[in-house]
């Protein structure tokens, strides 16, 4: 397949680039909505444009560059149901696939689309209005969705199925997952992890955005899950440790040749790389809504700081 | 009357021997759940999911995105209390055909009230995309995949295991939606359901005997529960329905039939017959079925409120009858 996006000469220039930009426009984002999962964009923008310019095999979007209205739920009579895994690129054997786990992301996954090209920028300025699919928290009908997994936990159970049943027809494409780390706080996840080692389903690669924080405040706080690495070894995971803002130390263990085990990928982020103005907010960072017209000003100046480097 | 071992056992390997897609996943209850033969026959289709049910739910959902038909076994209760989250999002949201076969239904154990699925009707009759199955003989048991098969959706199927009774010929299939008419009449309409059935079918003989006119339905389907024959059954029953079944009366095929009722403006009396708002204890299914009156005779009790009378029908009356397999007389042309 001639479309598959092959990684180029300078990738990690397109990639960092990329990053910088989901930053940017999740910034201006929530300073027009006075709103916005900021720090998450900051946390991920490197983990997610990575996975869009180098990891992941995708074949070019088959969706609309401006996501169409929500089709209704899925049902037995809904014939005109559709998912947002198209913006994905086609299903095909050889080709990856890509799941979102905890889709409070949805923001800056949209704007990850956006920014590699697979929907327009217009297609953003529907984000959480009544009766778009570009839904705050995001669903299988959401662009660049394929499941519903906002109940958090749930995603990665439902990519170990579906990395089994891709075994089964004997497809070589990888299962790619993105998570948070407040996930692993949750009993499904380690089940999930449980199954994807006695089953050796190492056709998946899980991506945990380890930024060390949750609704509530820093997760040290709240429910430590540390040392996540060893308890992921003891689950028989195959685990690496890397910079989550360091695009070539996330590439690299997707190289690795598969060895029976789940690969996990621990990248741990600041939640406000990019964006030090952020800082002022911890410990909360979980949701930006900005407290006074002062607050949202001084956003305002530093996002031309921005644009002006 | 028959009496049949393990009947799901051999069915779903015969059933399953022609398709592929169909995978078996068990949560550490295997011999429990009468998927042991499976296991030896297909081992490449059957999927040992350990104790972990949330997982084994979400997982079968991504199963069957990728076009496989995942059965899922295990005892009622751990699928529907434990995994409810993952069944409504990772299953019944995005209407995903996983099949649910939920063993040991409401007081068909000994194990307590952890261990008794006396909700579960209620519980996943409220999820949209839900289609909901009870089996109360064997020939229900070896005809409900077929009637799983042809749902496109999730199905949660009230499985018996073990030693069943055939109930209704063998000839004479379960159908979607369609209950079985085991009695004609026209003083009460008698809706029972799963094992209801059989203590109900040794009362209705017993009752007219006495000259009571009954409408006996075997209800197998609880959620779609838009079956005119249900409603026929009702219109006609001079002295009011009763509804008999091993779960509680809130939710279940009682609450269905209230519906109903209410819906079409049918106003009679309804009586509910079922675990009367409480959780069970680990007991033995006679004694339990006599100690929350779902039983022949707690049958018998309430024909006789509804019909202001004393019919004289004694324990001895109802252990003296004797069951065959029936027809039922649901008319053809009805489907």
């Amino acid at each position: 397949m001639n479309s598959v996006t092959t990684a180029q000469p300078g990738w990690q220039d397109q990639a960092r680039a990329i990053a910088r930009r989901i930053r940017l426009r999740v910034m201006e984002h929530t300073i027009t909505n006075n709103g916005g999962y900021l720090s998450q964009a900051c946390s991920a923008a490197e983990i997610l444009a990575t996975l869009y310019t180098k990891i992941m095999k995708l074949g070019p979007s088959e969706a609309p560059m401006i996501p169409p209205p929500f089709p209704g739920v899925p049902s037995a009579t809904n014939t005109d149901y559709f998912t947002g895994v198209a913006y994905n690129g086609p299903k095909a054997p050889e080709l990856d696939r890509f799941f979102i786990s905890p889709v409070h992301y949805a923001l800056v996954l949209y704007t990850t689309l956006v920014e590699v090209g697979r929907m327009a920028p217009e297609g953003l300025a529907q984000f959480n209005r009544d009766g778009s699919t570009v839904e705050m928290i995001g669903a299988e009908h959401s662009p660049g969705h394929e499941l519903t997994a906002g109940s958090l936990g749930q995603c990665l159970s439902q990519a170990a199925g579906i990395a089994l049943a891709r075994k089964l027809k004997k497809e070589t494409g990888r299962v790619w997952v993105f998570m948070s780390d407040g996930e692993f706080q949750s009993g499904q996840t380690w089940e999930a992890m449980q199954v994807l080692s006695f089953h050796q389903l190492d056709n998946v690669g899980i991506y945990v955005d380890v930024n060390m924080q949750q609704c509530d405040g820093a997760m040290a706080d709240v429910m430590n899950i540390e040392p996540l690495d060893m308890k992921l070894e003891a689950f028989g995971a195959r685990v690496v440790k890397v910079d989550g803002h360091d695009v070539e130390a996330l590439a690299a263990p997707a190289e690795l040749a598969p060895d029976g085990r789940p690969l996990v990928v621990l990248a741990y982020t600041n939640p406000a790389q990019g964006i030090p103005i952020l800082e002022e907010r911890r410990p909360k960072l979980h949701y930006v809504r900005f407290k006074s017209e002062d607050e949202r000003n001084r956003y305002r100046a530093a996002l031309a700081d921005m644009l002006g480097e | 009357m028959e009496i049949l071992s393990r009947v799901h056992a051999r069915n779903l390997v015969a059933w399953a021997a022609d398709k592929p897609e169909v995978l078996v996943l068990s949560a550490d209850l295997t011999s429990s759940t009468e998927i042991d033969l499976f296991r030896d026959t297909y081992p490449d289709r059957f999927f040992s999911m350990g104790m972990a049910e949330q997982n084994m739910m979400s997982f079968a959902g991504g199963l069957a995105r990728e076009g496989f038909l995942p059965f899922v076994h295990t005892f009622a209760v751990f699928i529907y209390r434990r995994a409810l989250d993952q069944i409504s999002m990772s299953i019944a949201y995005p209407n995903m055909p996983v099949r649910m076969f939920g063993f040991l239904p409401g007081i068909t154990t000994p194990g307590g009230a952890t261990h008794q699925a006396t909700d579960d009707i209620a519980i996943l009759r409220a999820l949209p995309n839900m289609t909901i199955l009870e089996t109360g003989d064997a020939t229900d048991v070896e005809s409900v995949l077929d009637v799983a098969h042809a749902v496109n959706g999730p199905v949660y199927v009230r499985t018996l295991r073990g030693e069943i009774p055939r109930l209704f010929d063998k000839n004479d299939p379960m159908r979607f939606n369609r209950a079985r008419v085991l009695s004609e009449g026209s003083d009460i309409a008698l809706l029972s359901s799963g094992i209801c059935t059989e203590e109900a079918m040794r009362a209705t003989k017993a009752l007219a005997a006495r000259g009571v006119s009954i409408q006996h339905l075997h209800v197998t389907t609880l959620k779609p529960f838009t079956d005119p024959t249900v409603l026929e059954a009702v219109a006609k029953a001079r002295y009011g329905v009763i509804t008999m079944e091993n779960h509680t009366i809130i939710g279940g095929l009682g609450t269905a039939v209230a519906e109903v009722m209410a819906e079409h403006g049918l106003g009679k009396r309804l009586v509910r017959i079922g675990l009367k708002d409480t959780y069970a204890h680990g007991a033995s299914r006679s004694y339990l079925m006599r100690e929350y009156g779902l039983d022949a005779i707690a049958l018998v009790h309430e024909v006789e409120k509804l019909l202001g009378t004393r019919l004289n029908i004694t324990e001895d009356d109802l252990a003296a009858v004797r069951l065959e397999a029936v027809h039922s007389s649901a008319k053809a042309e009805a489907l």
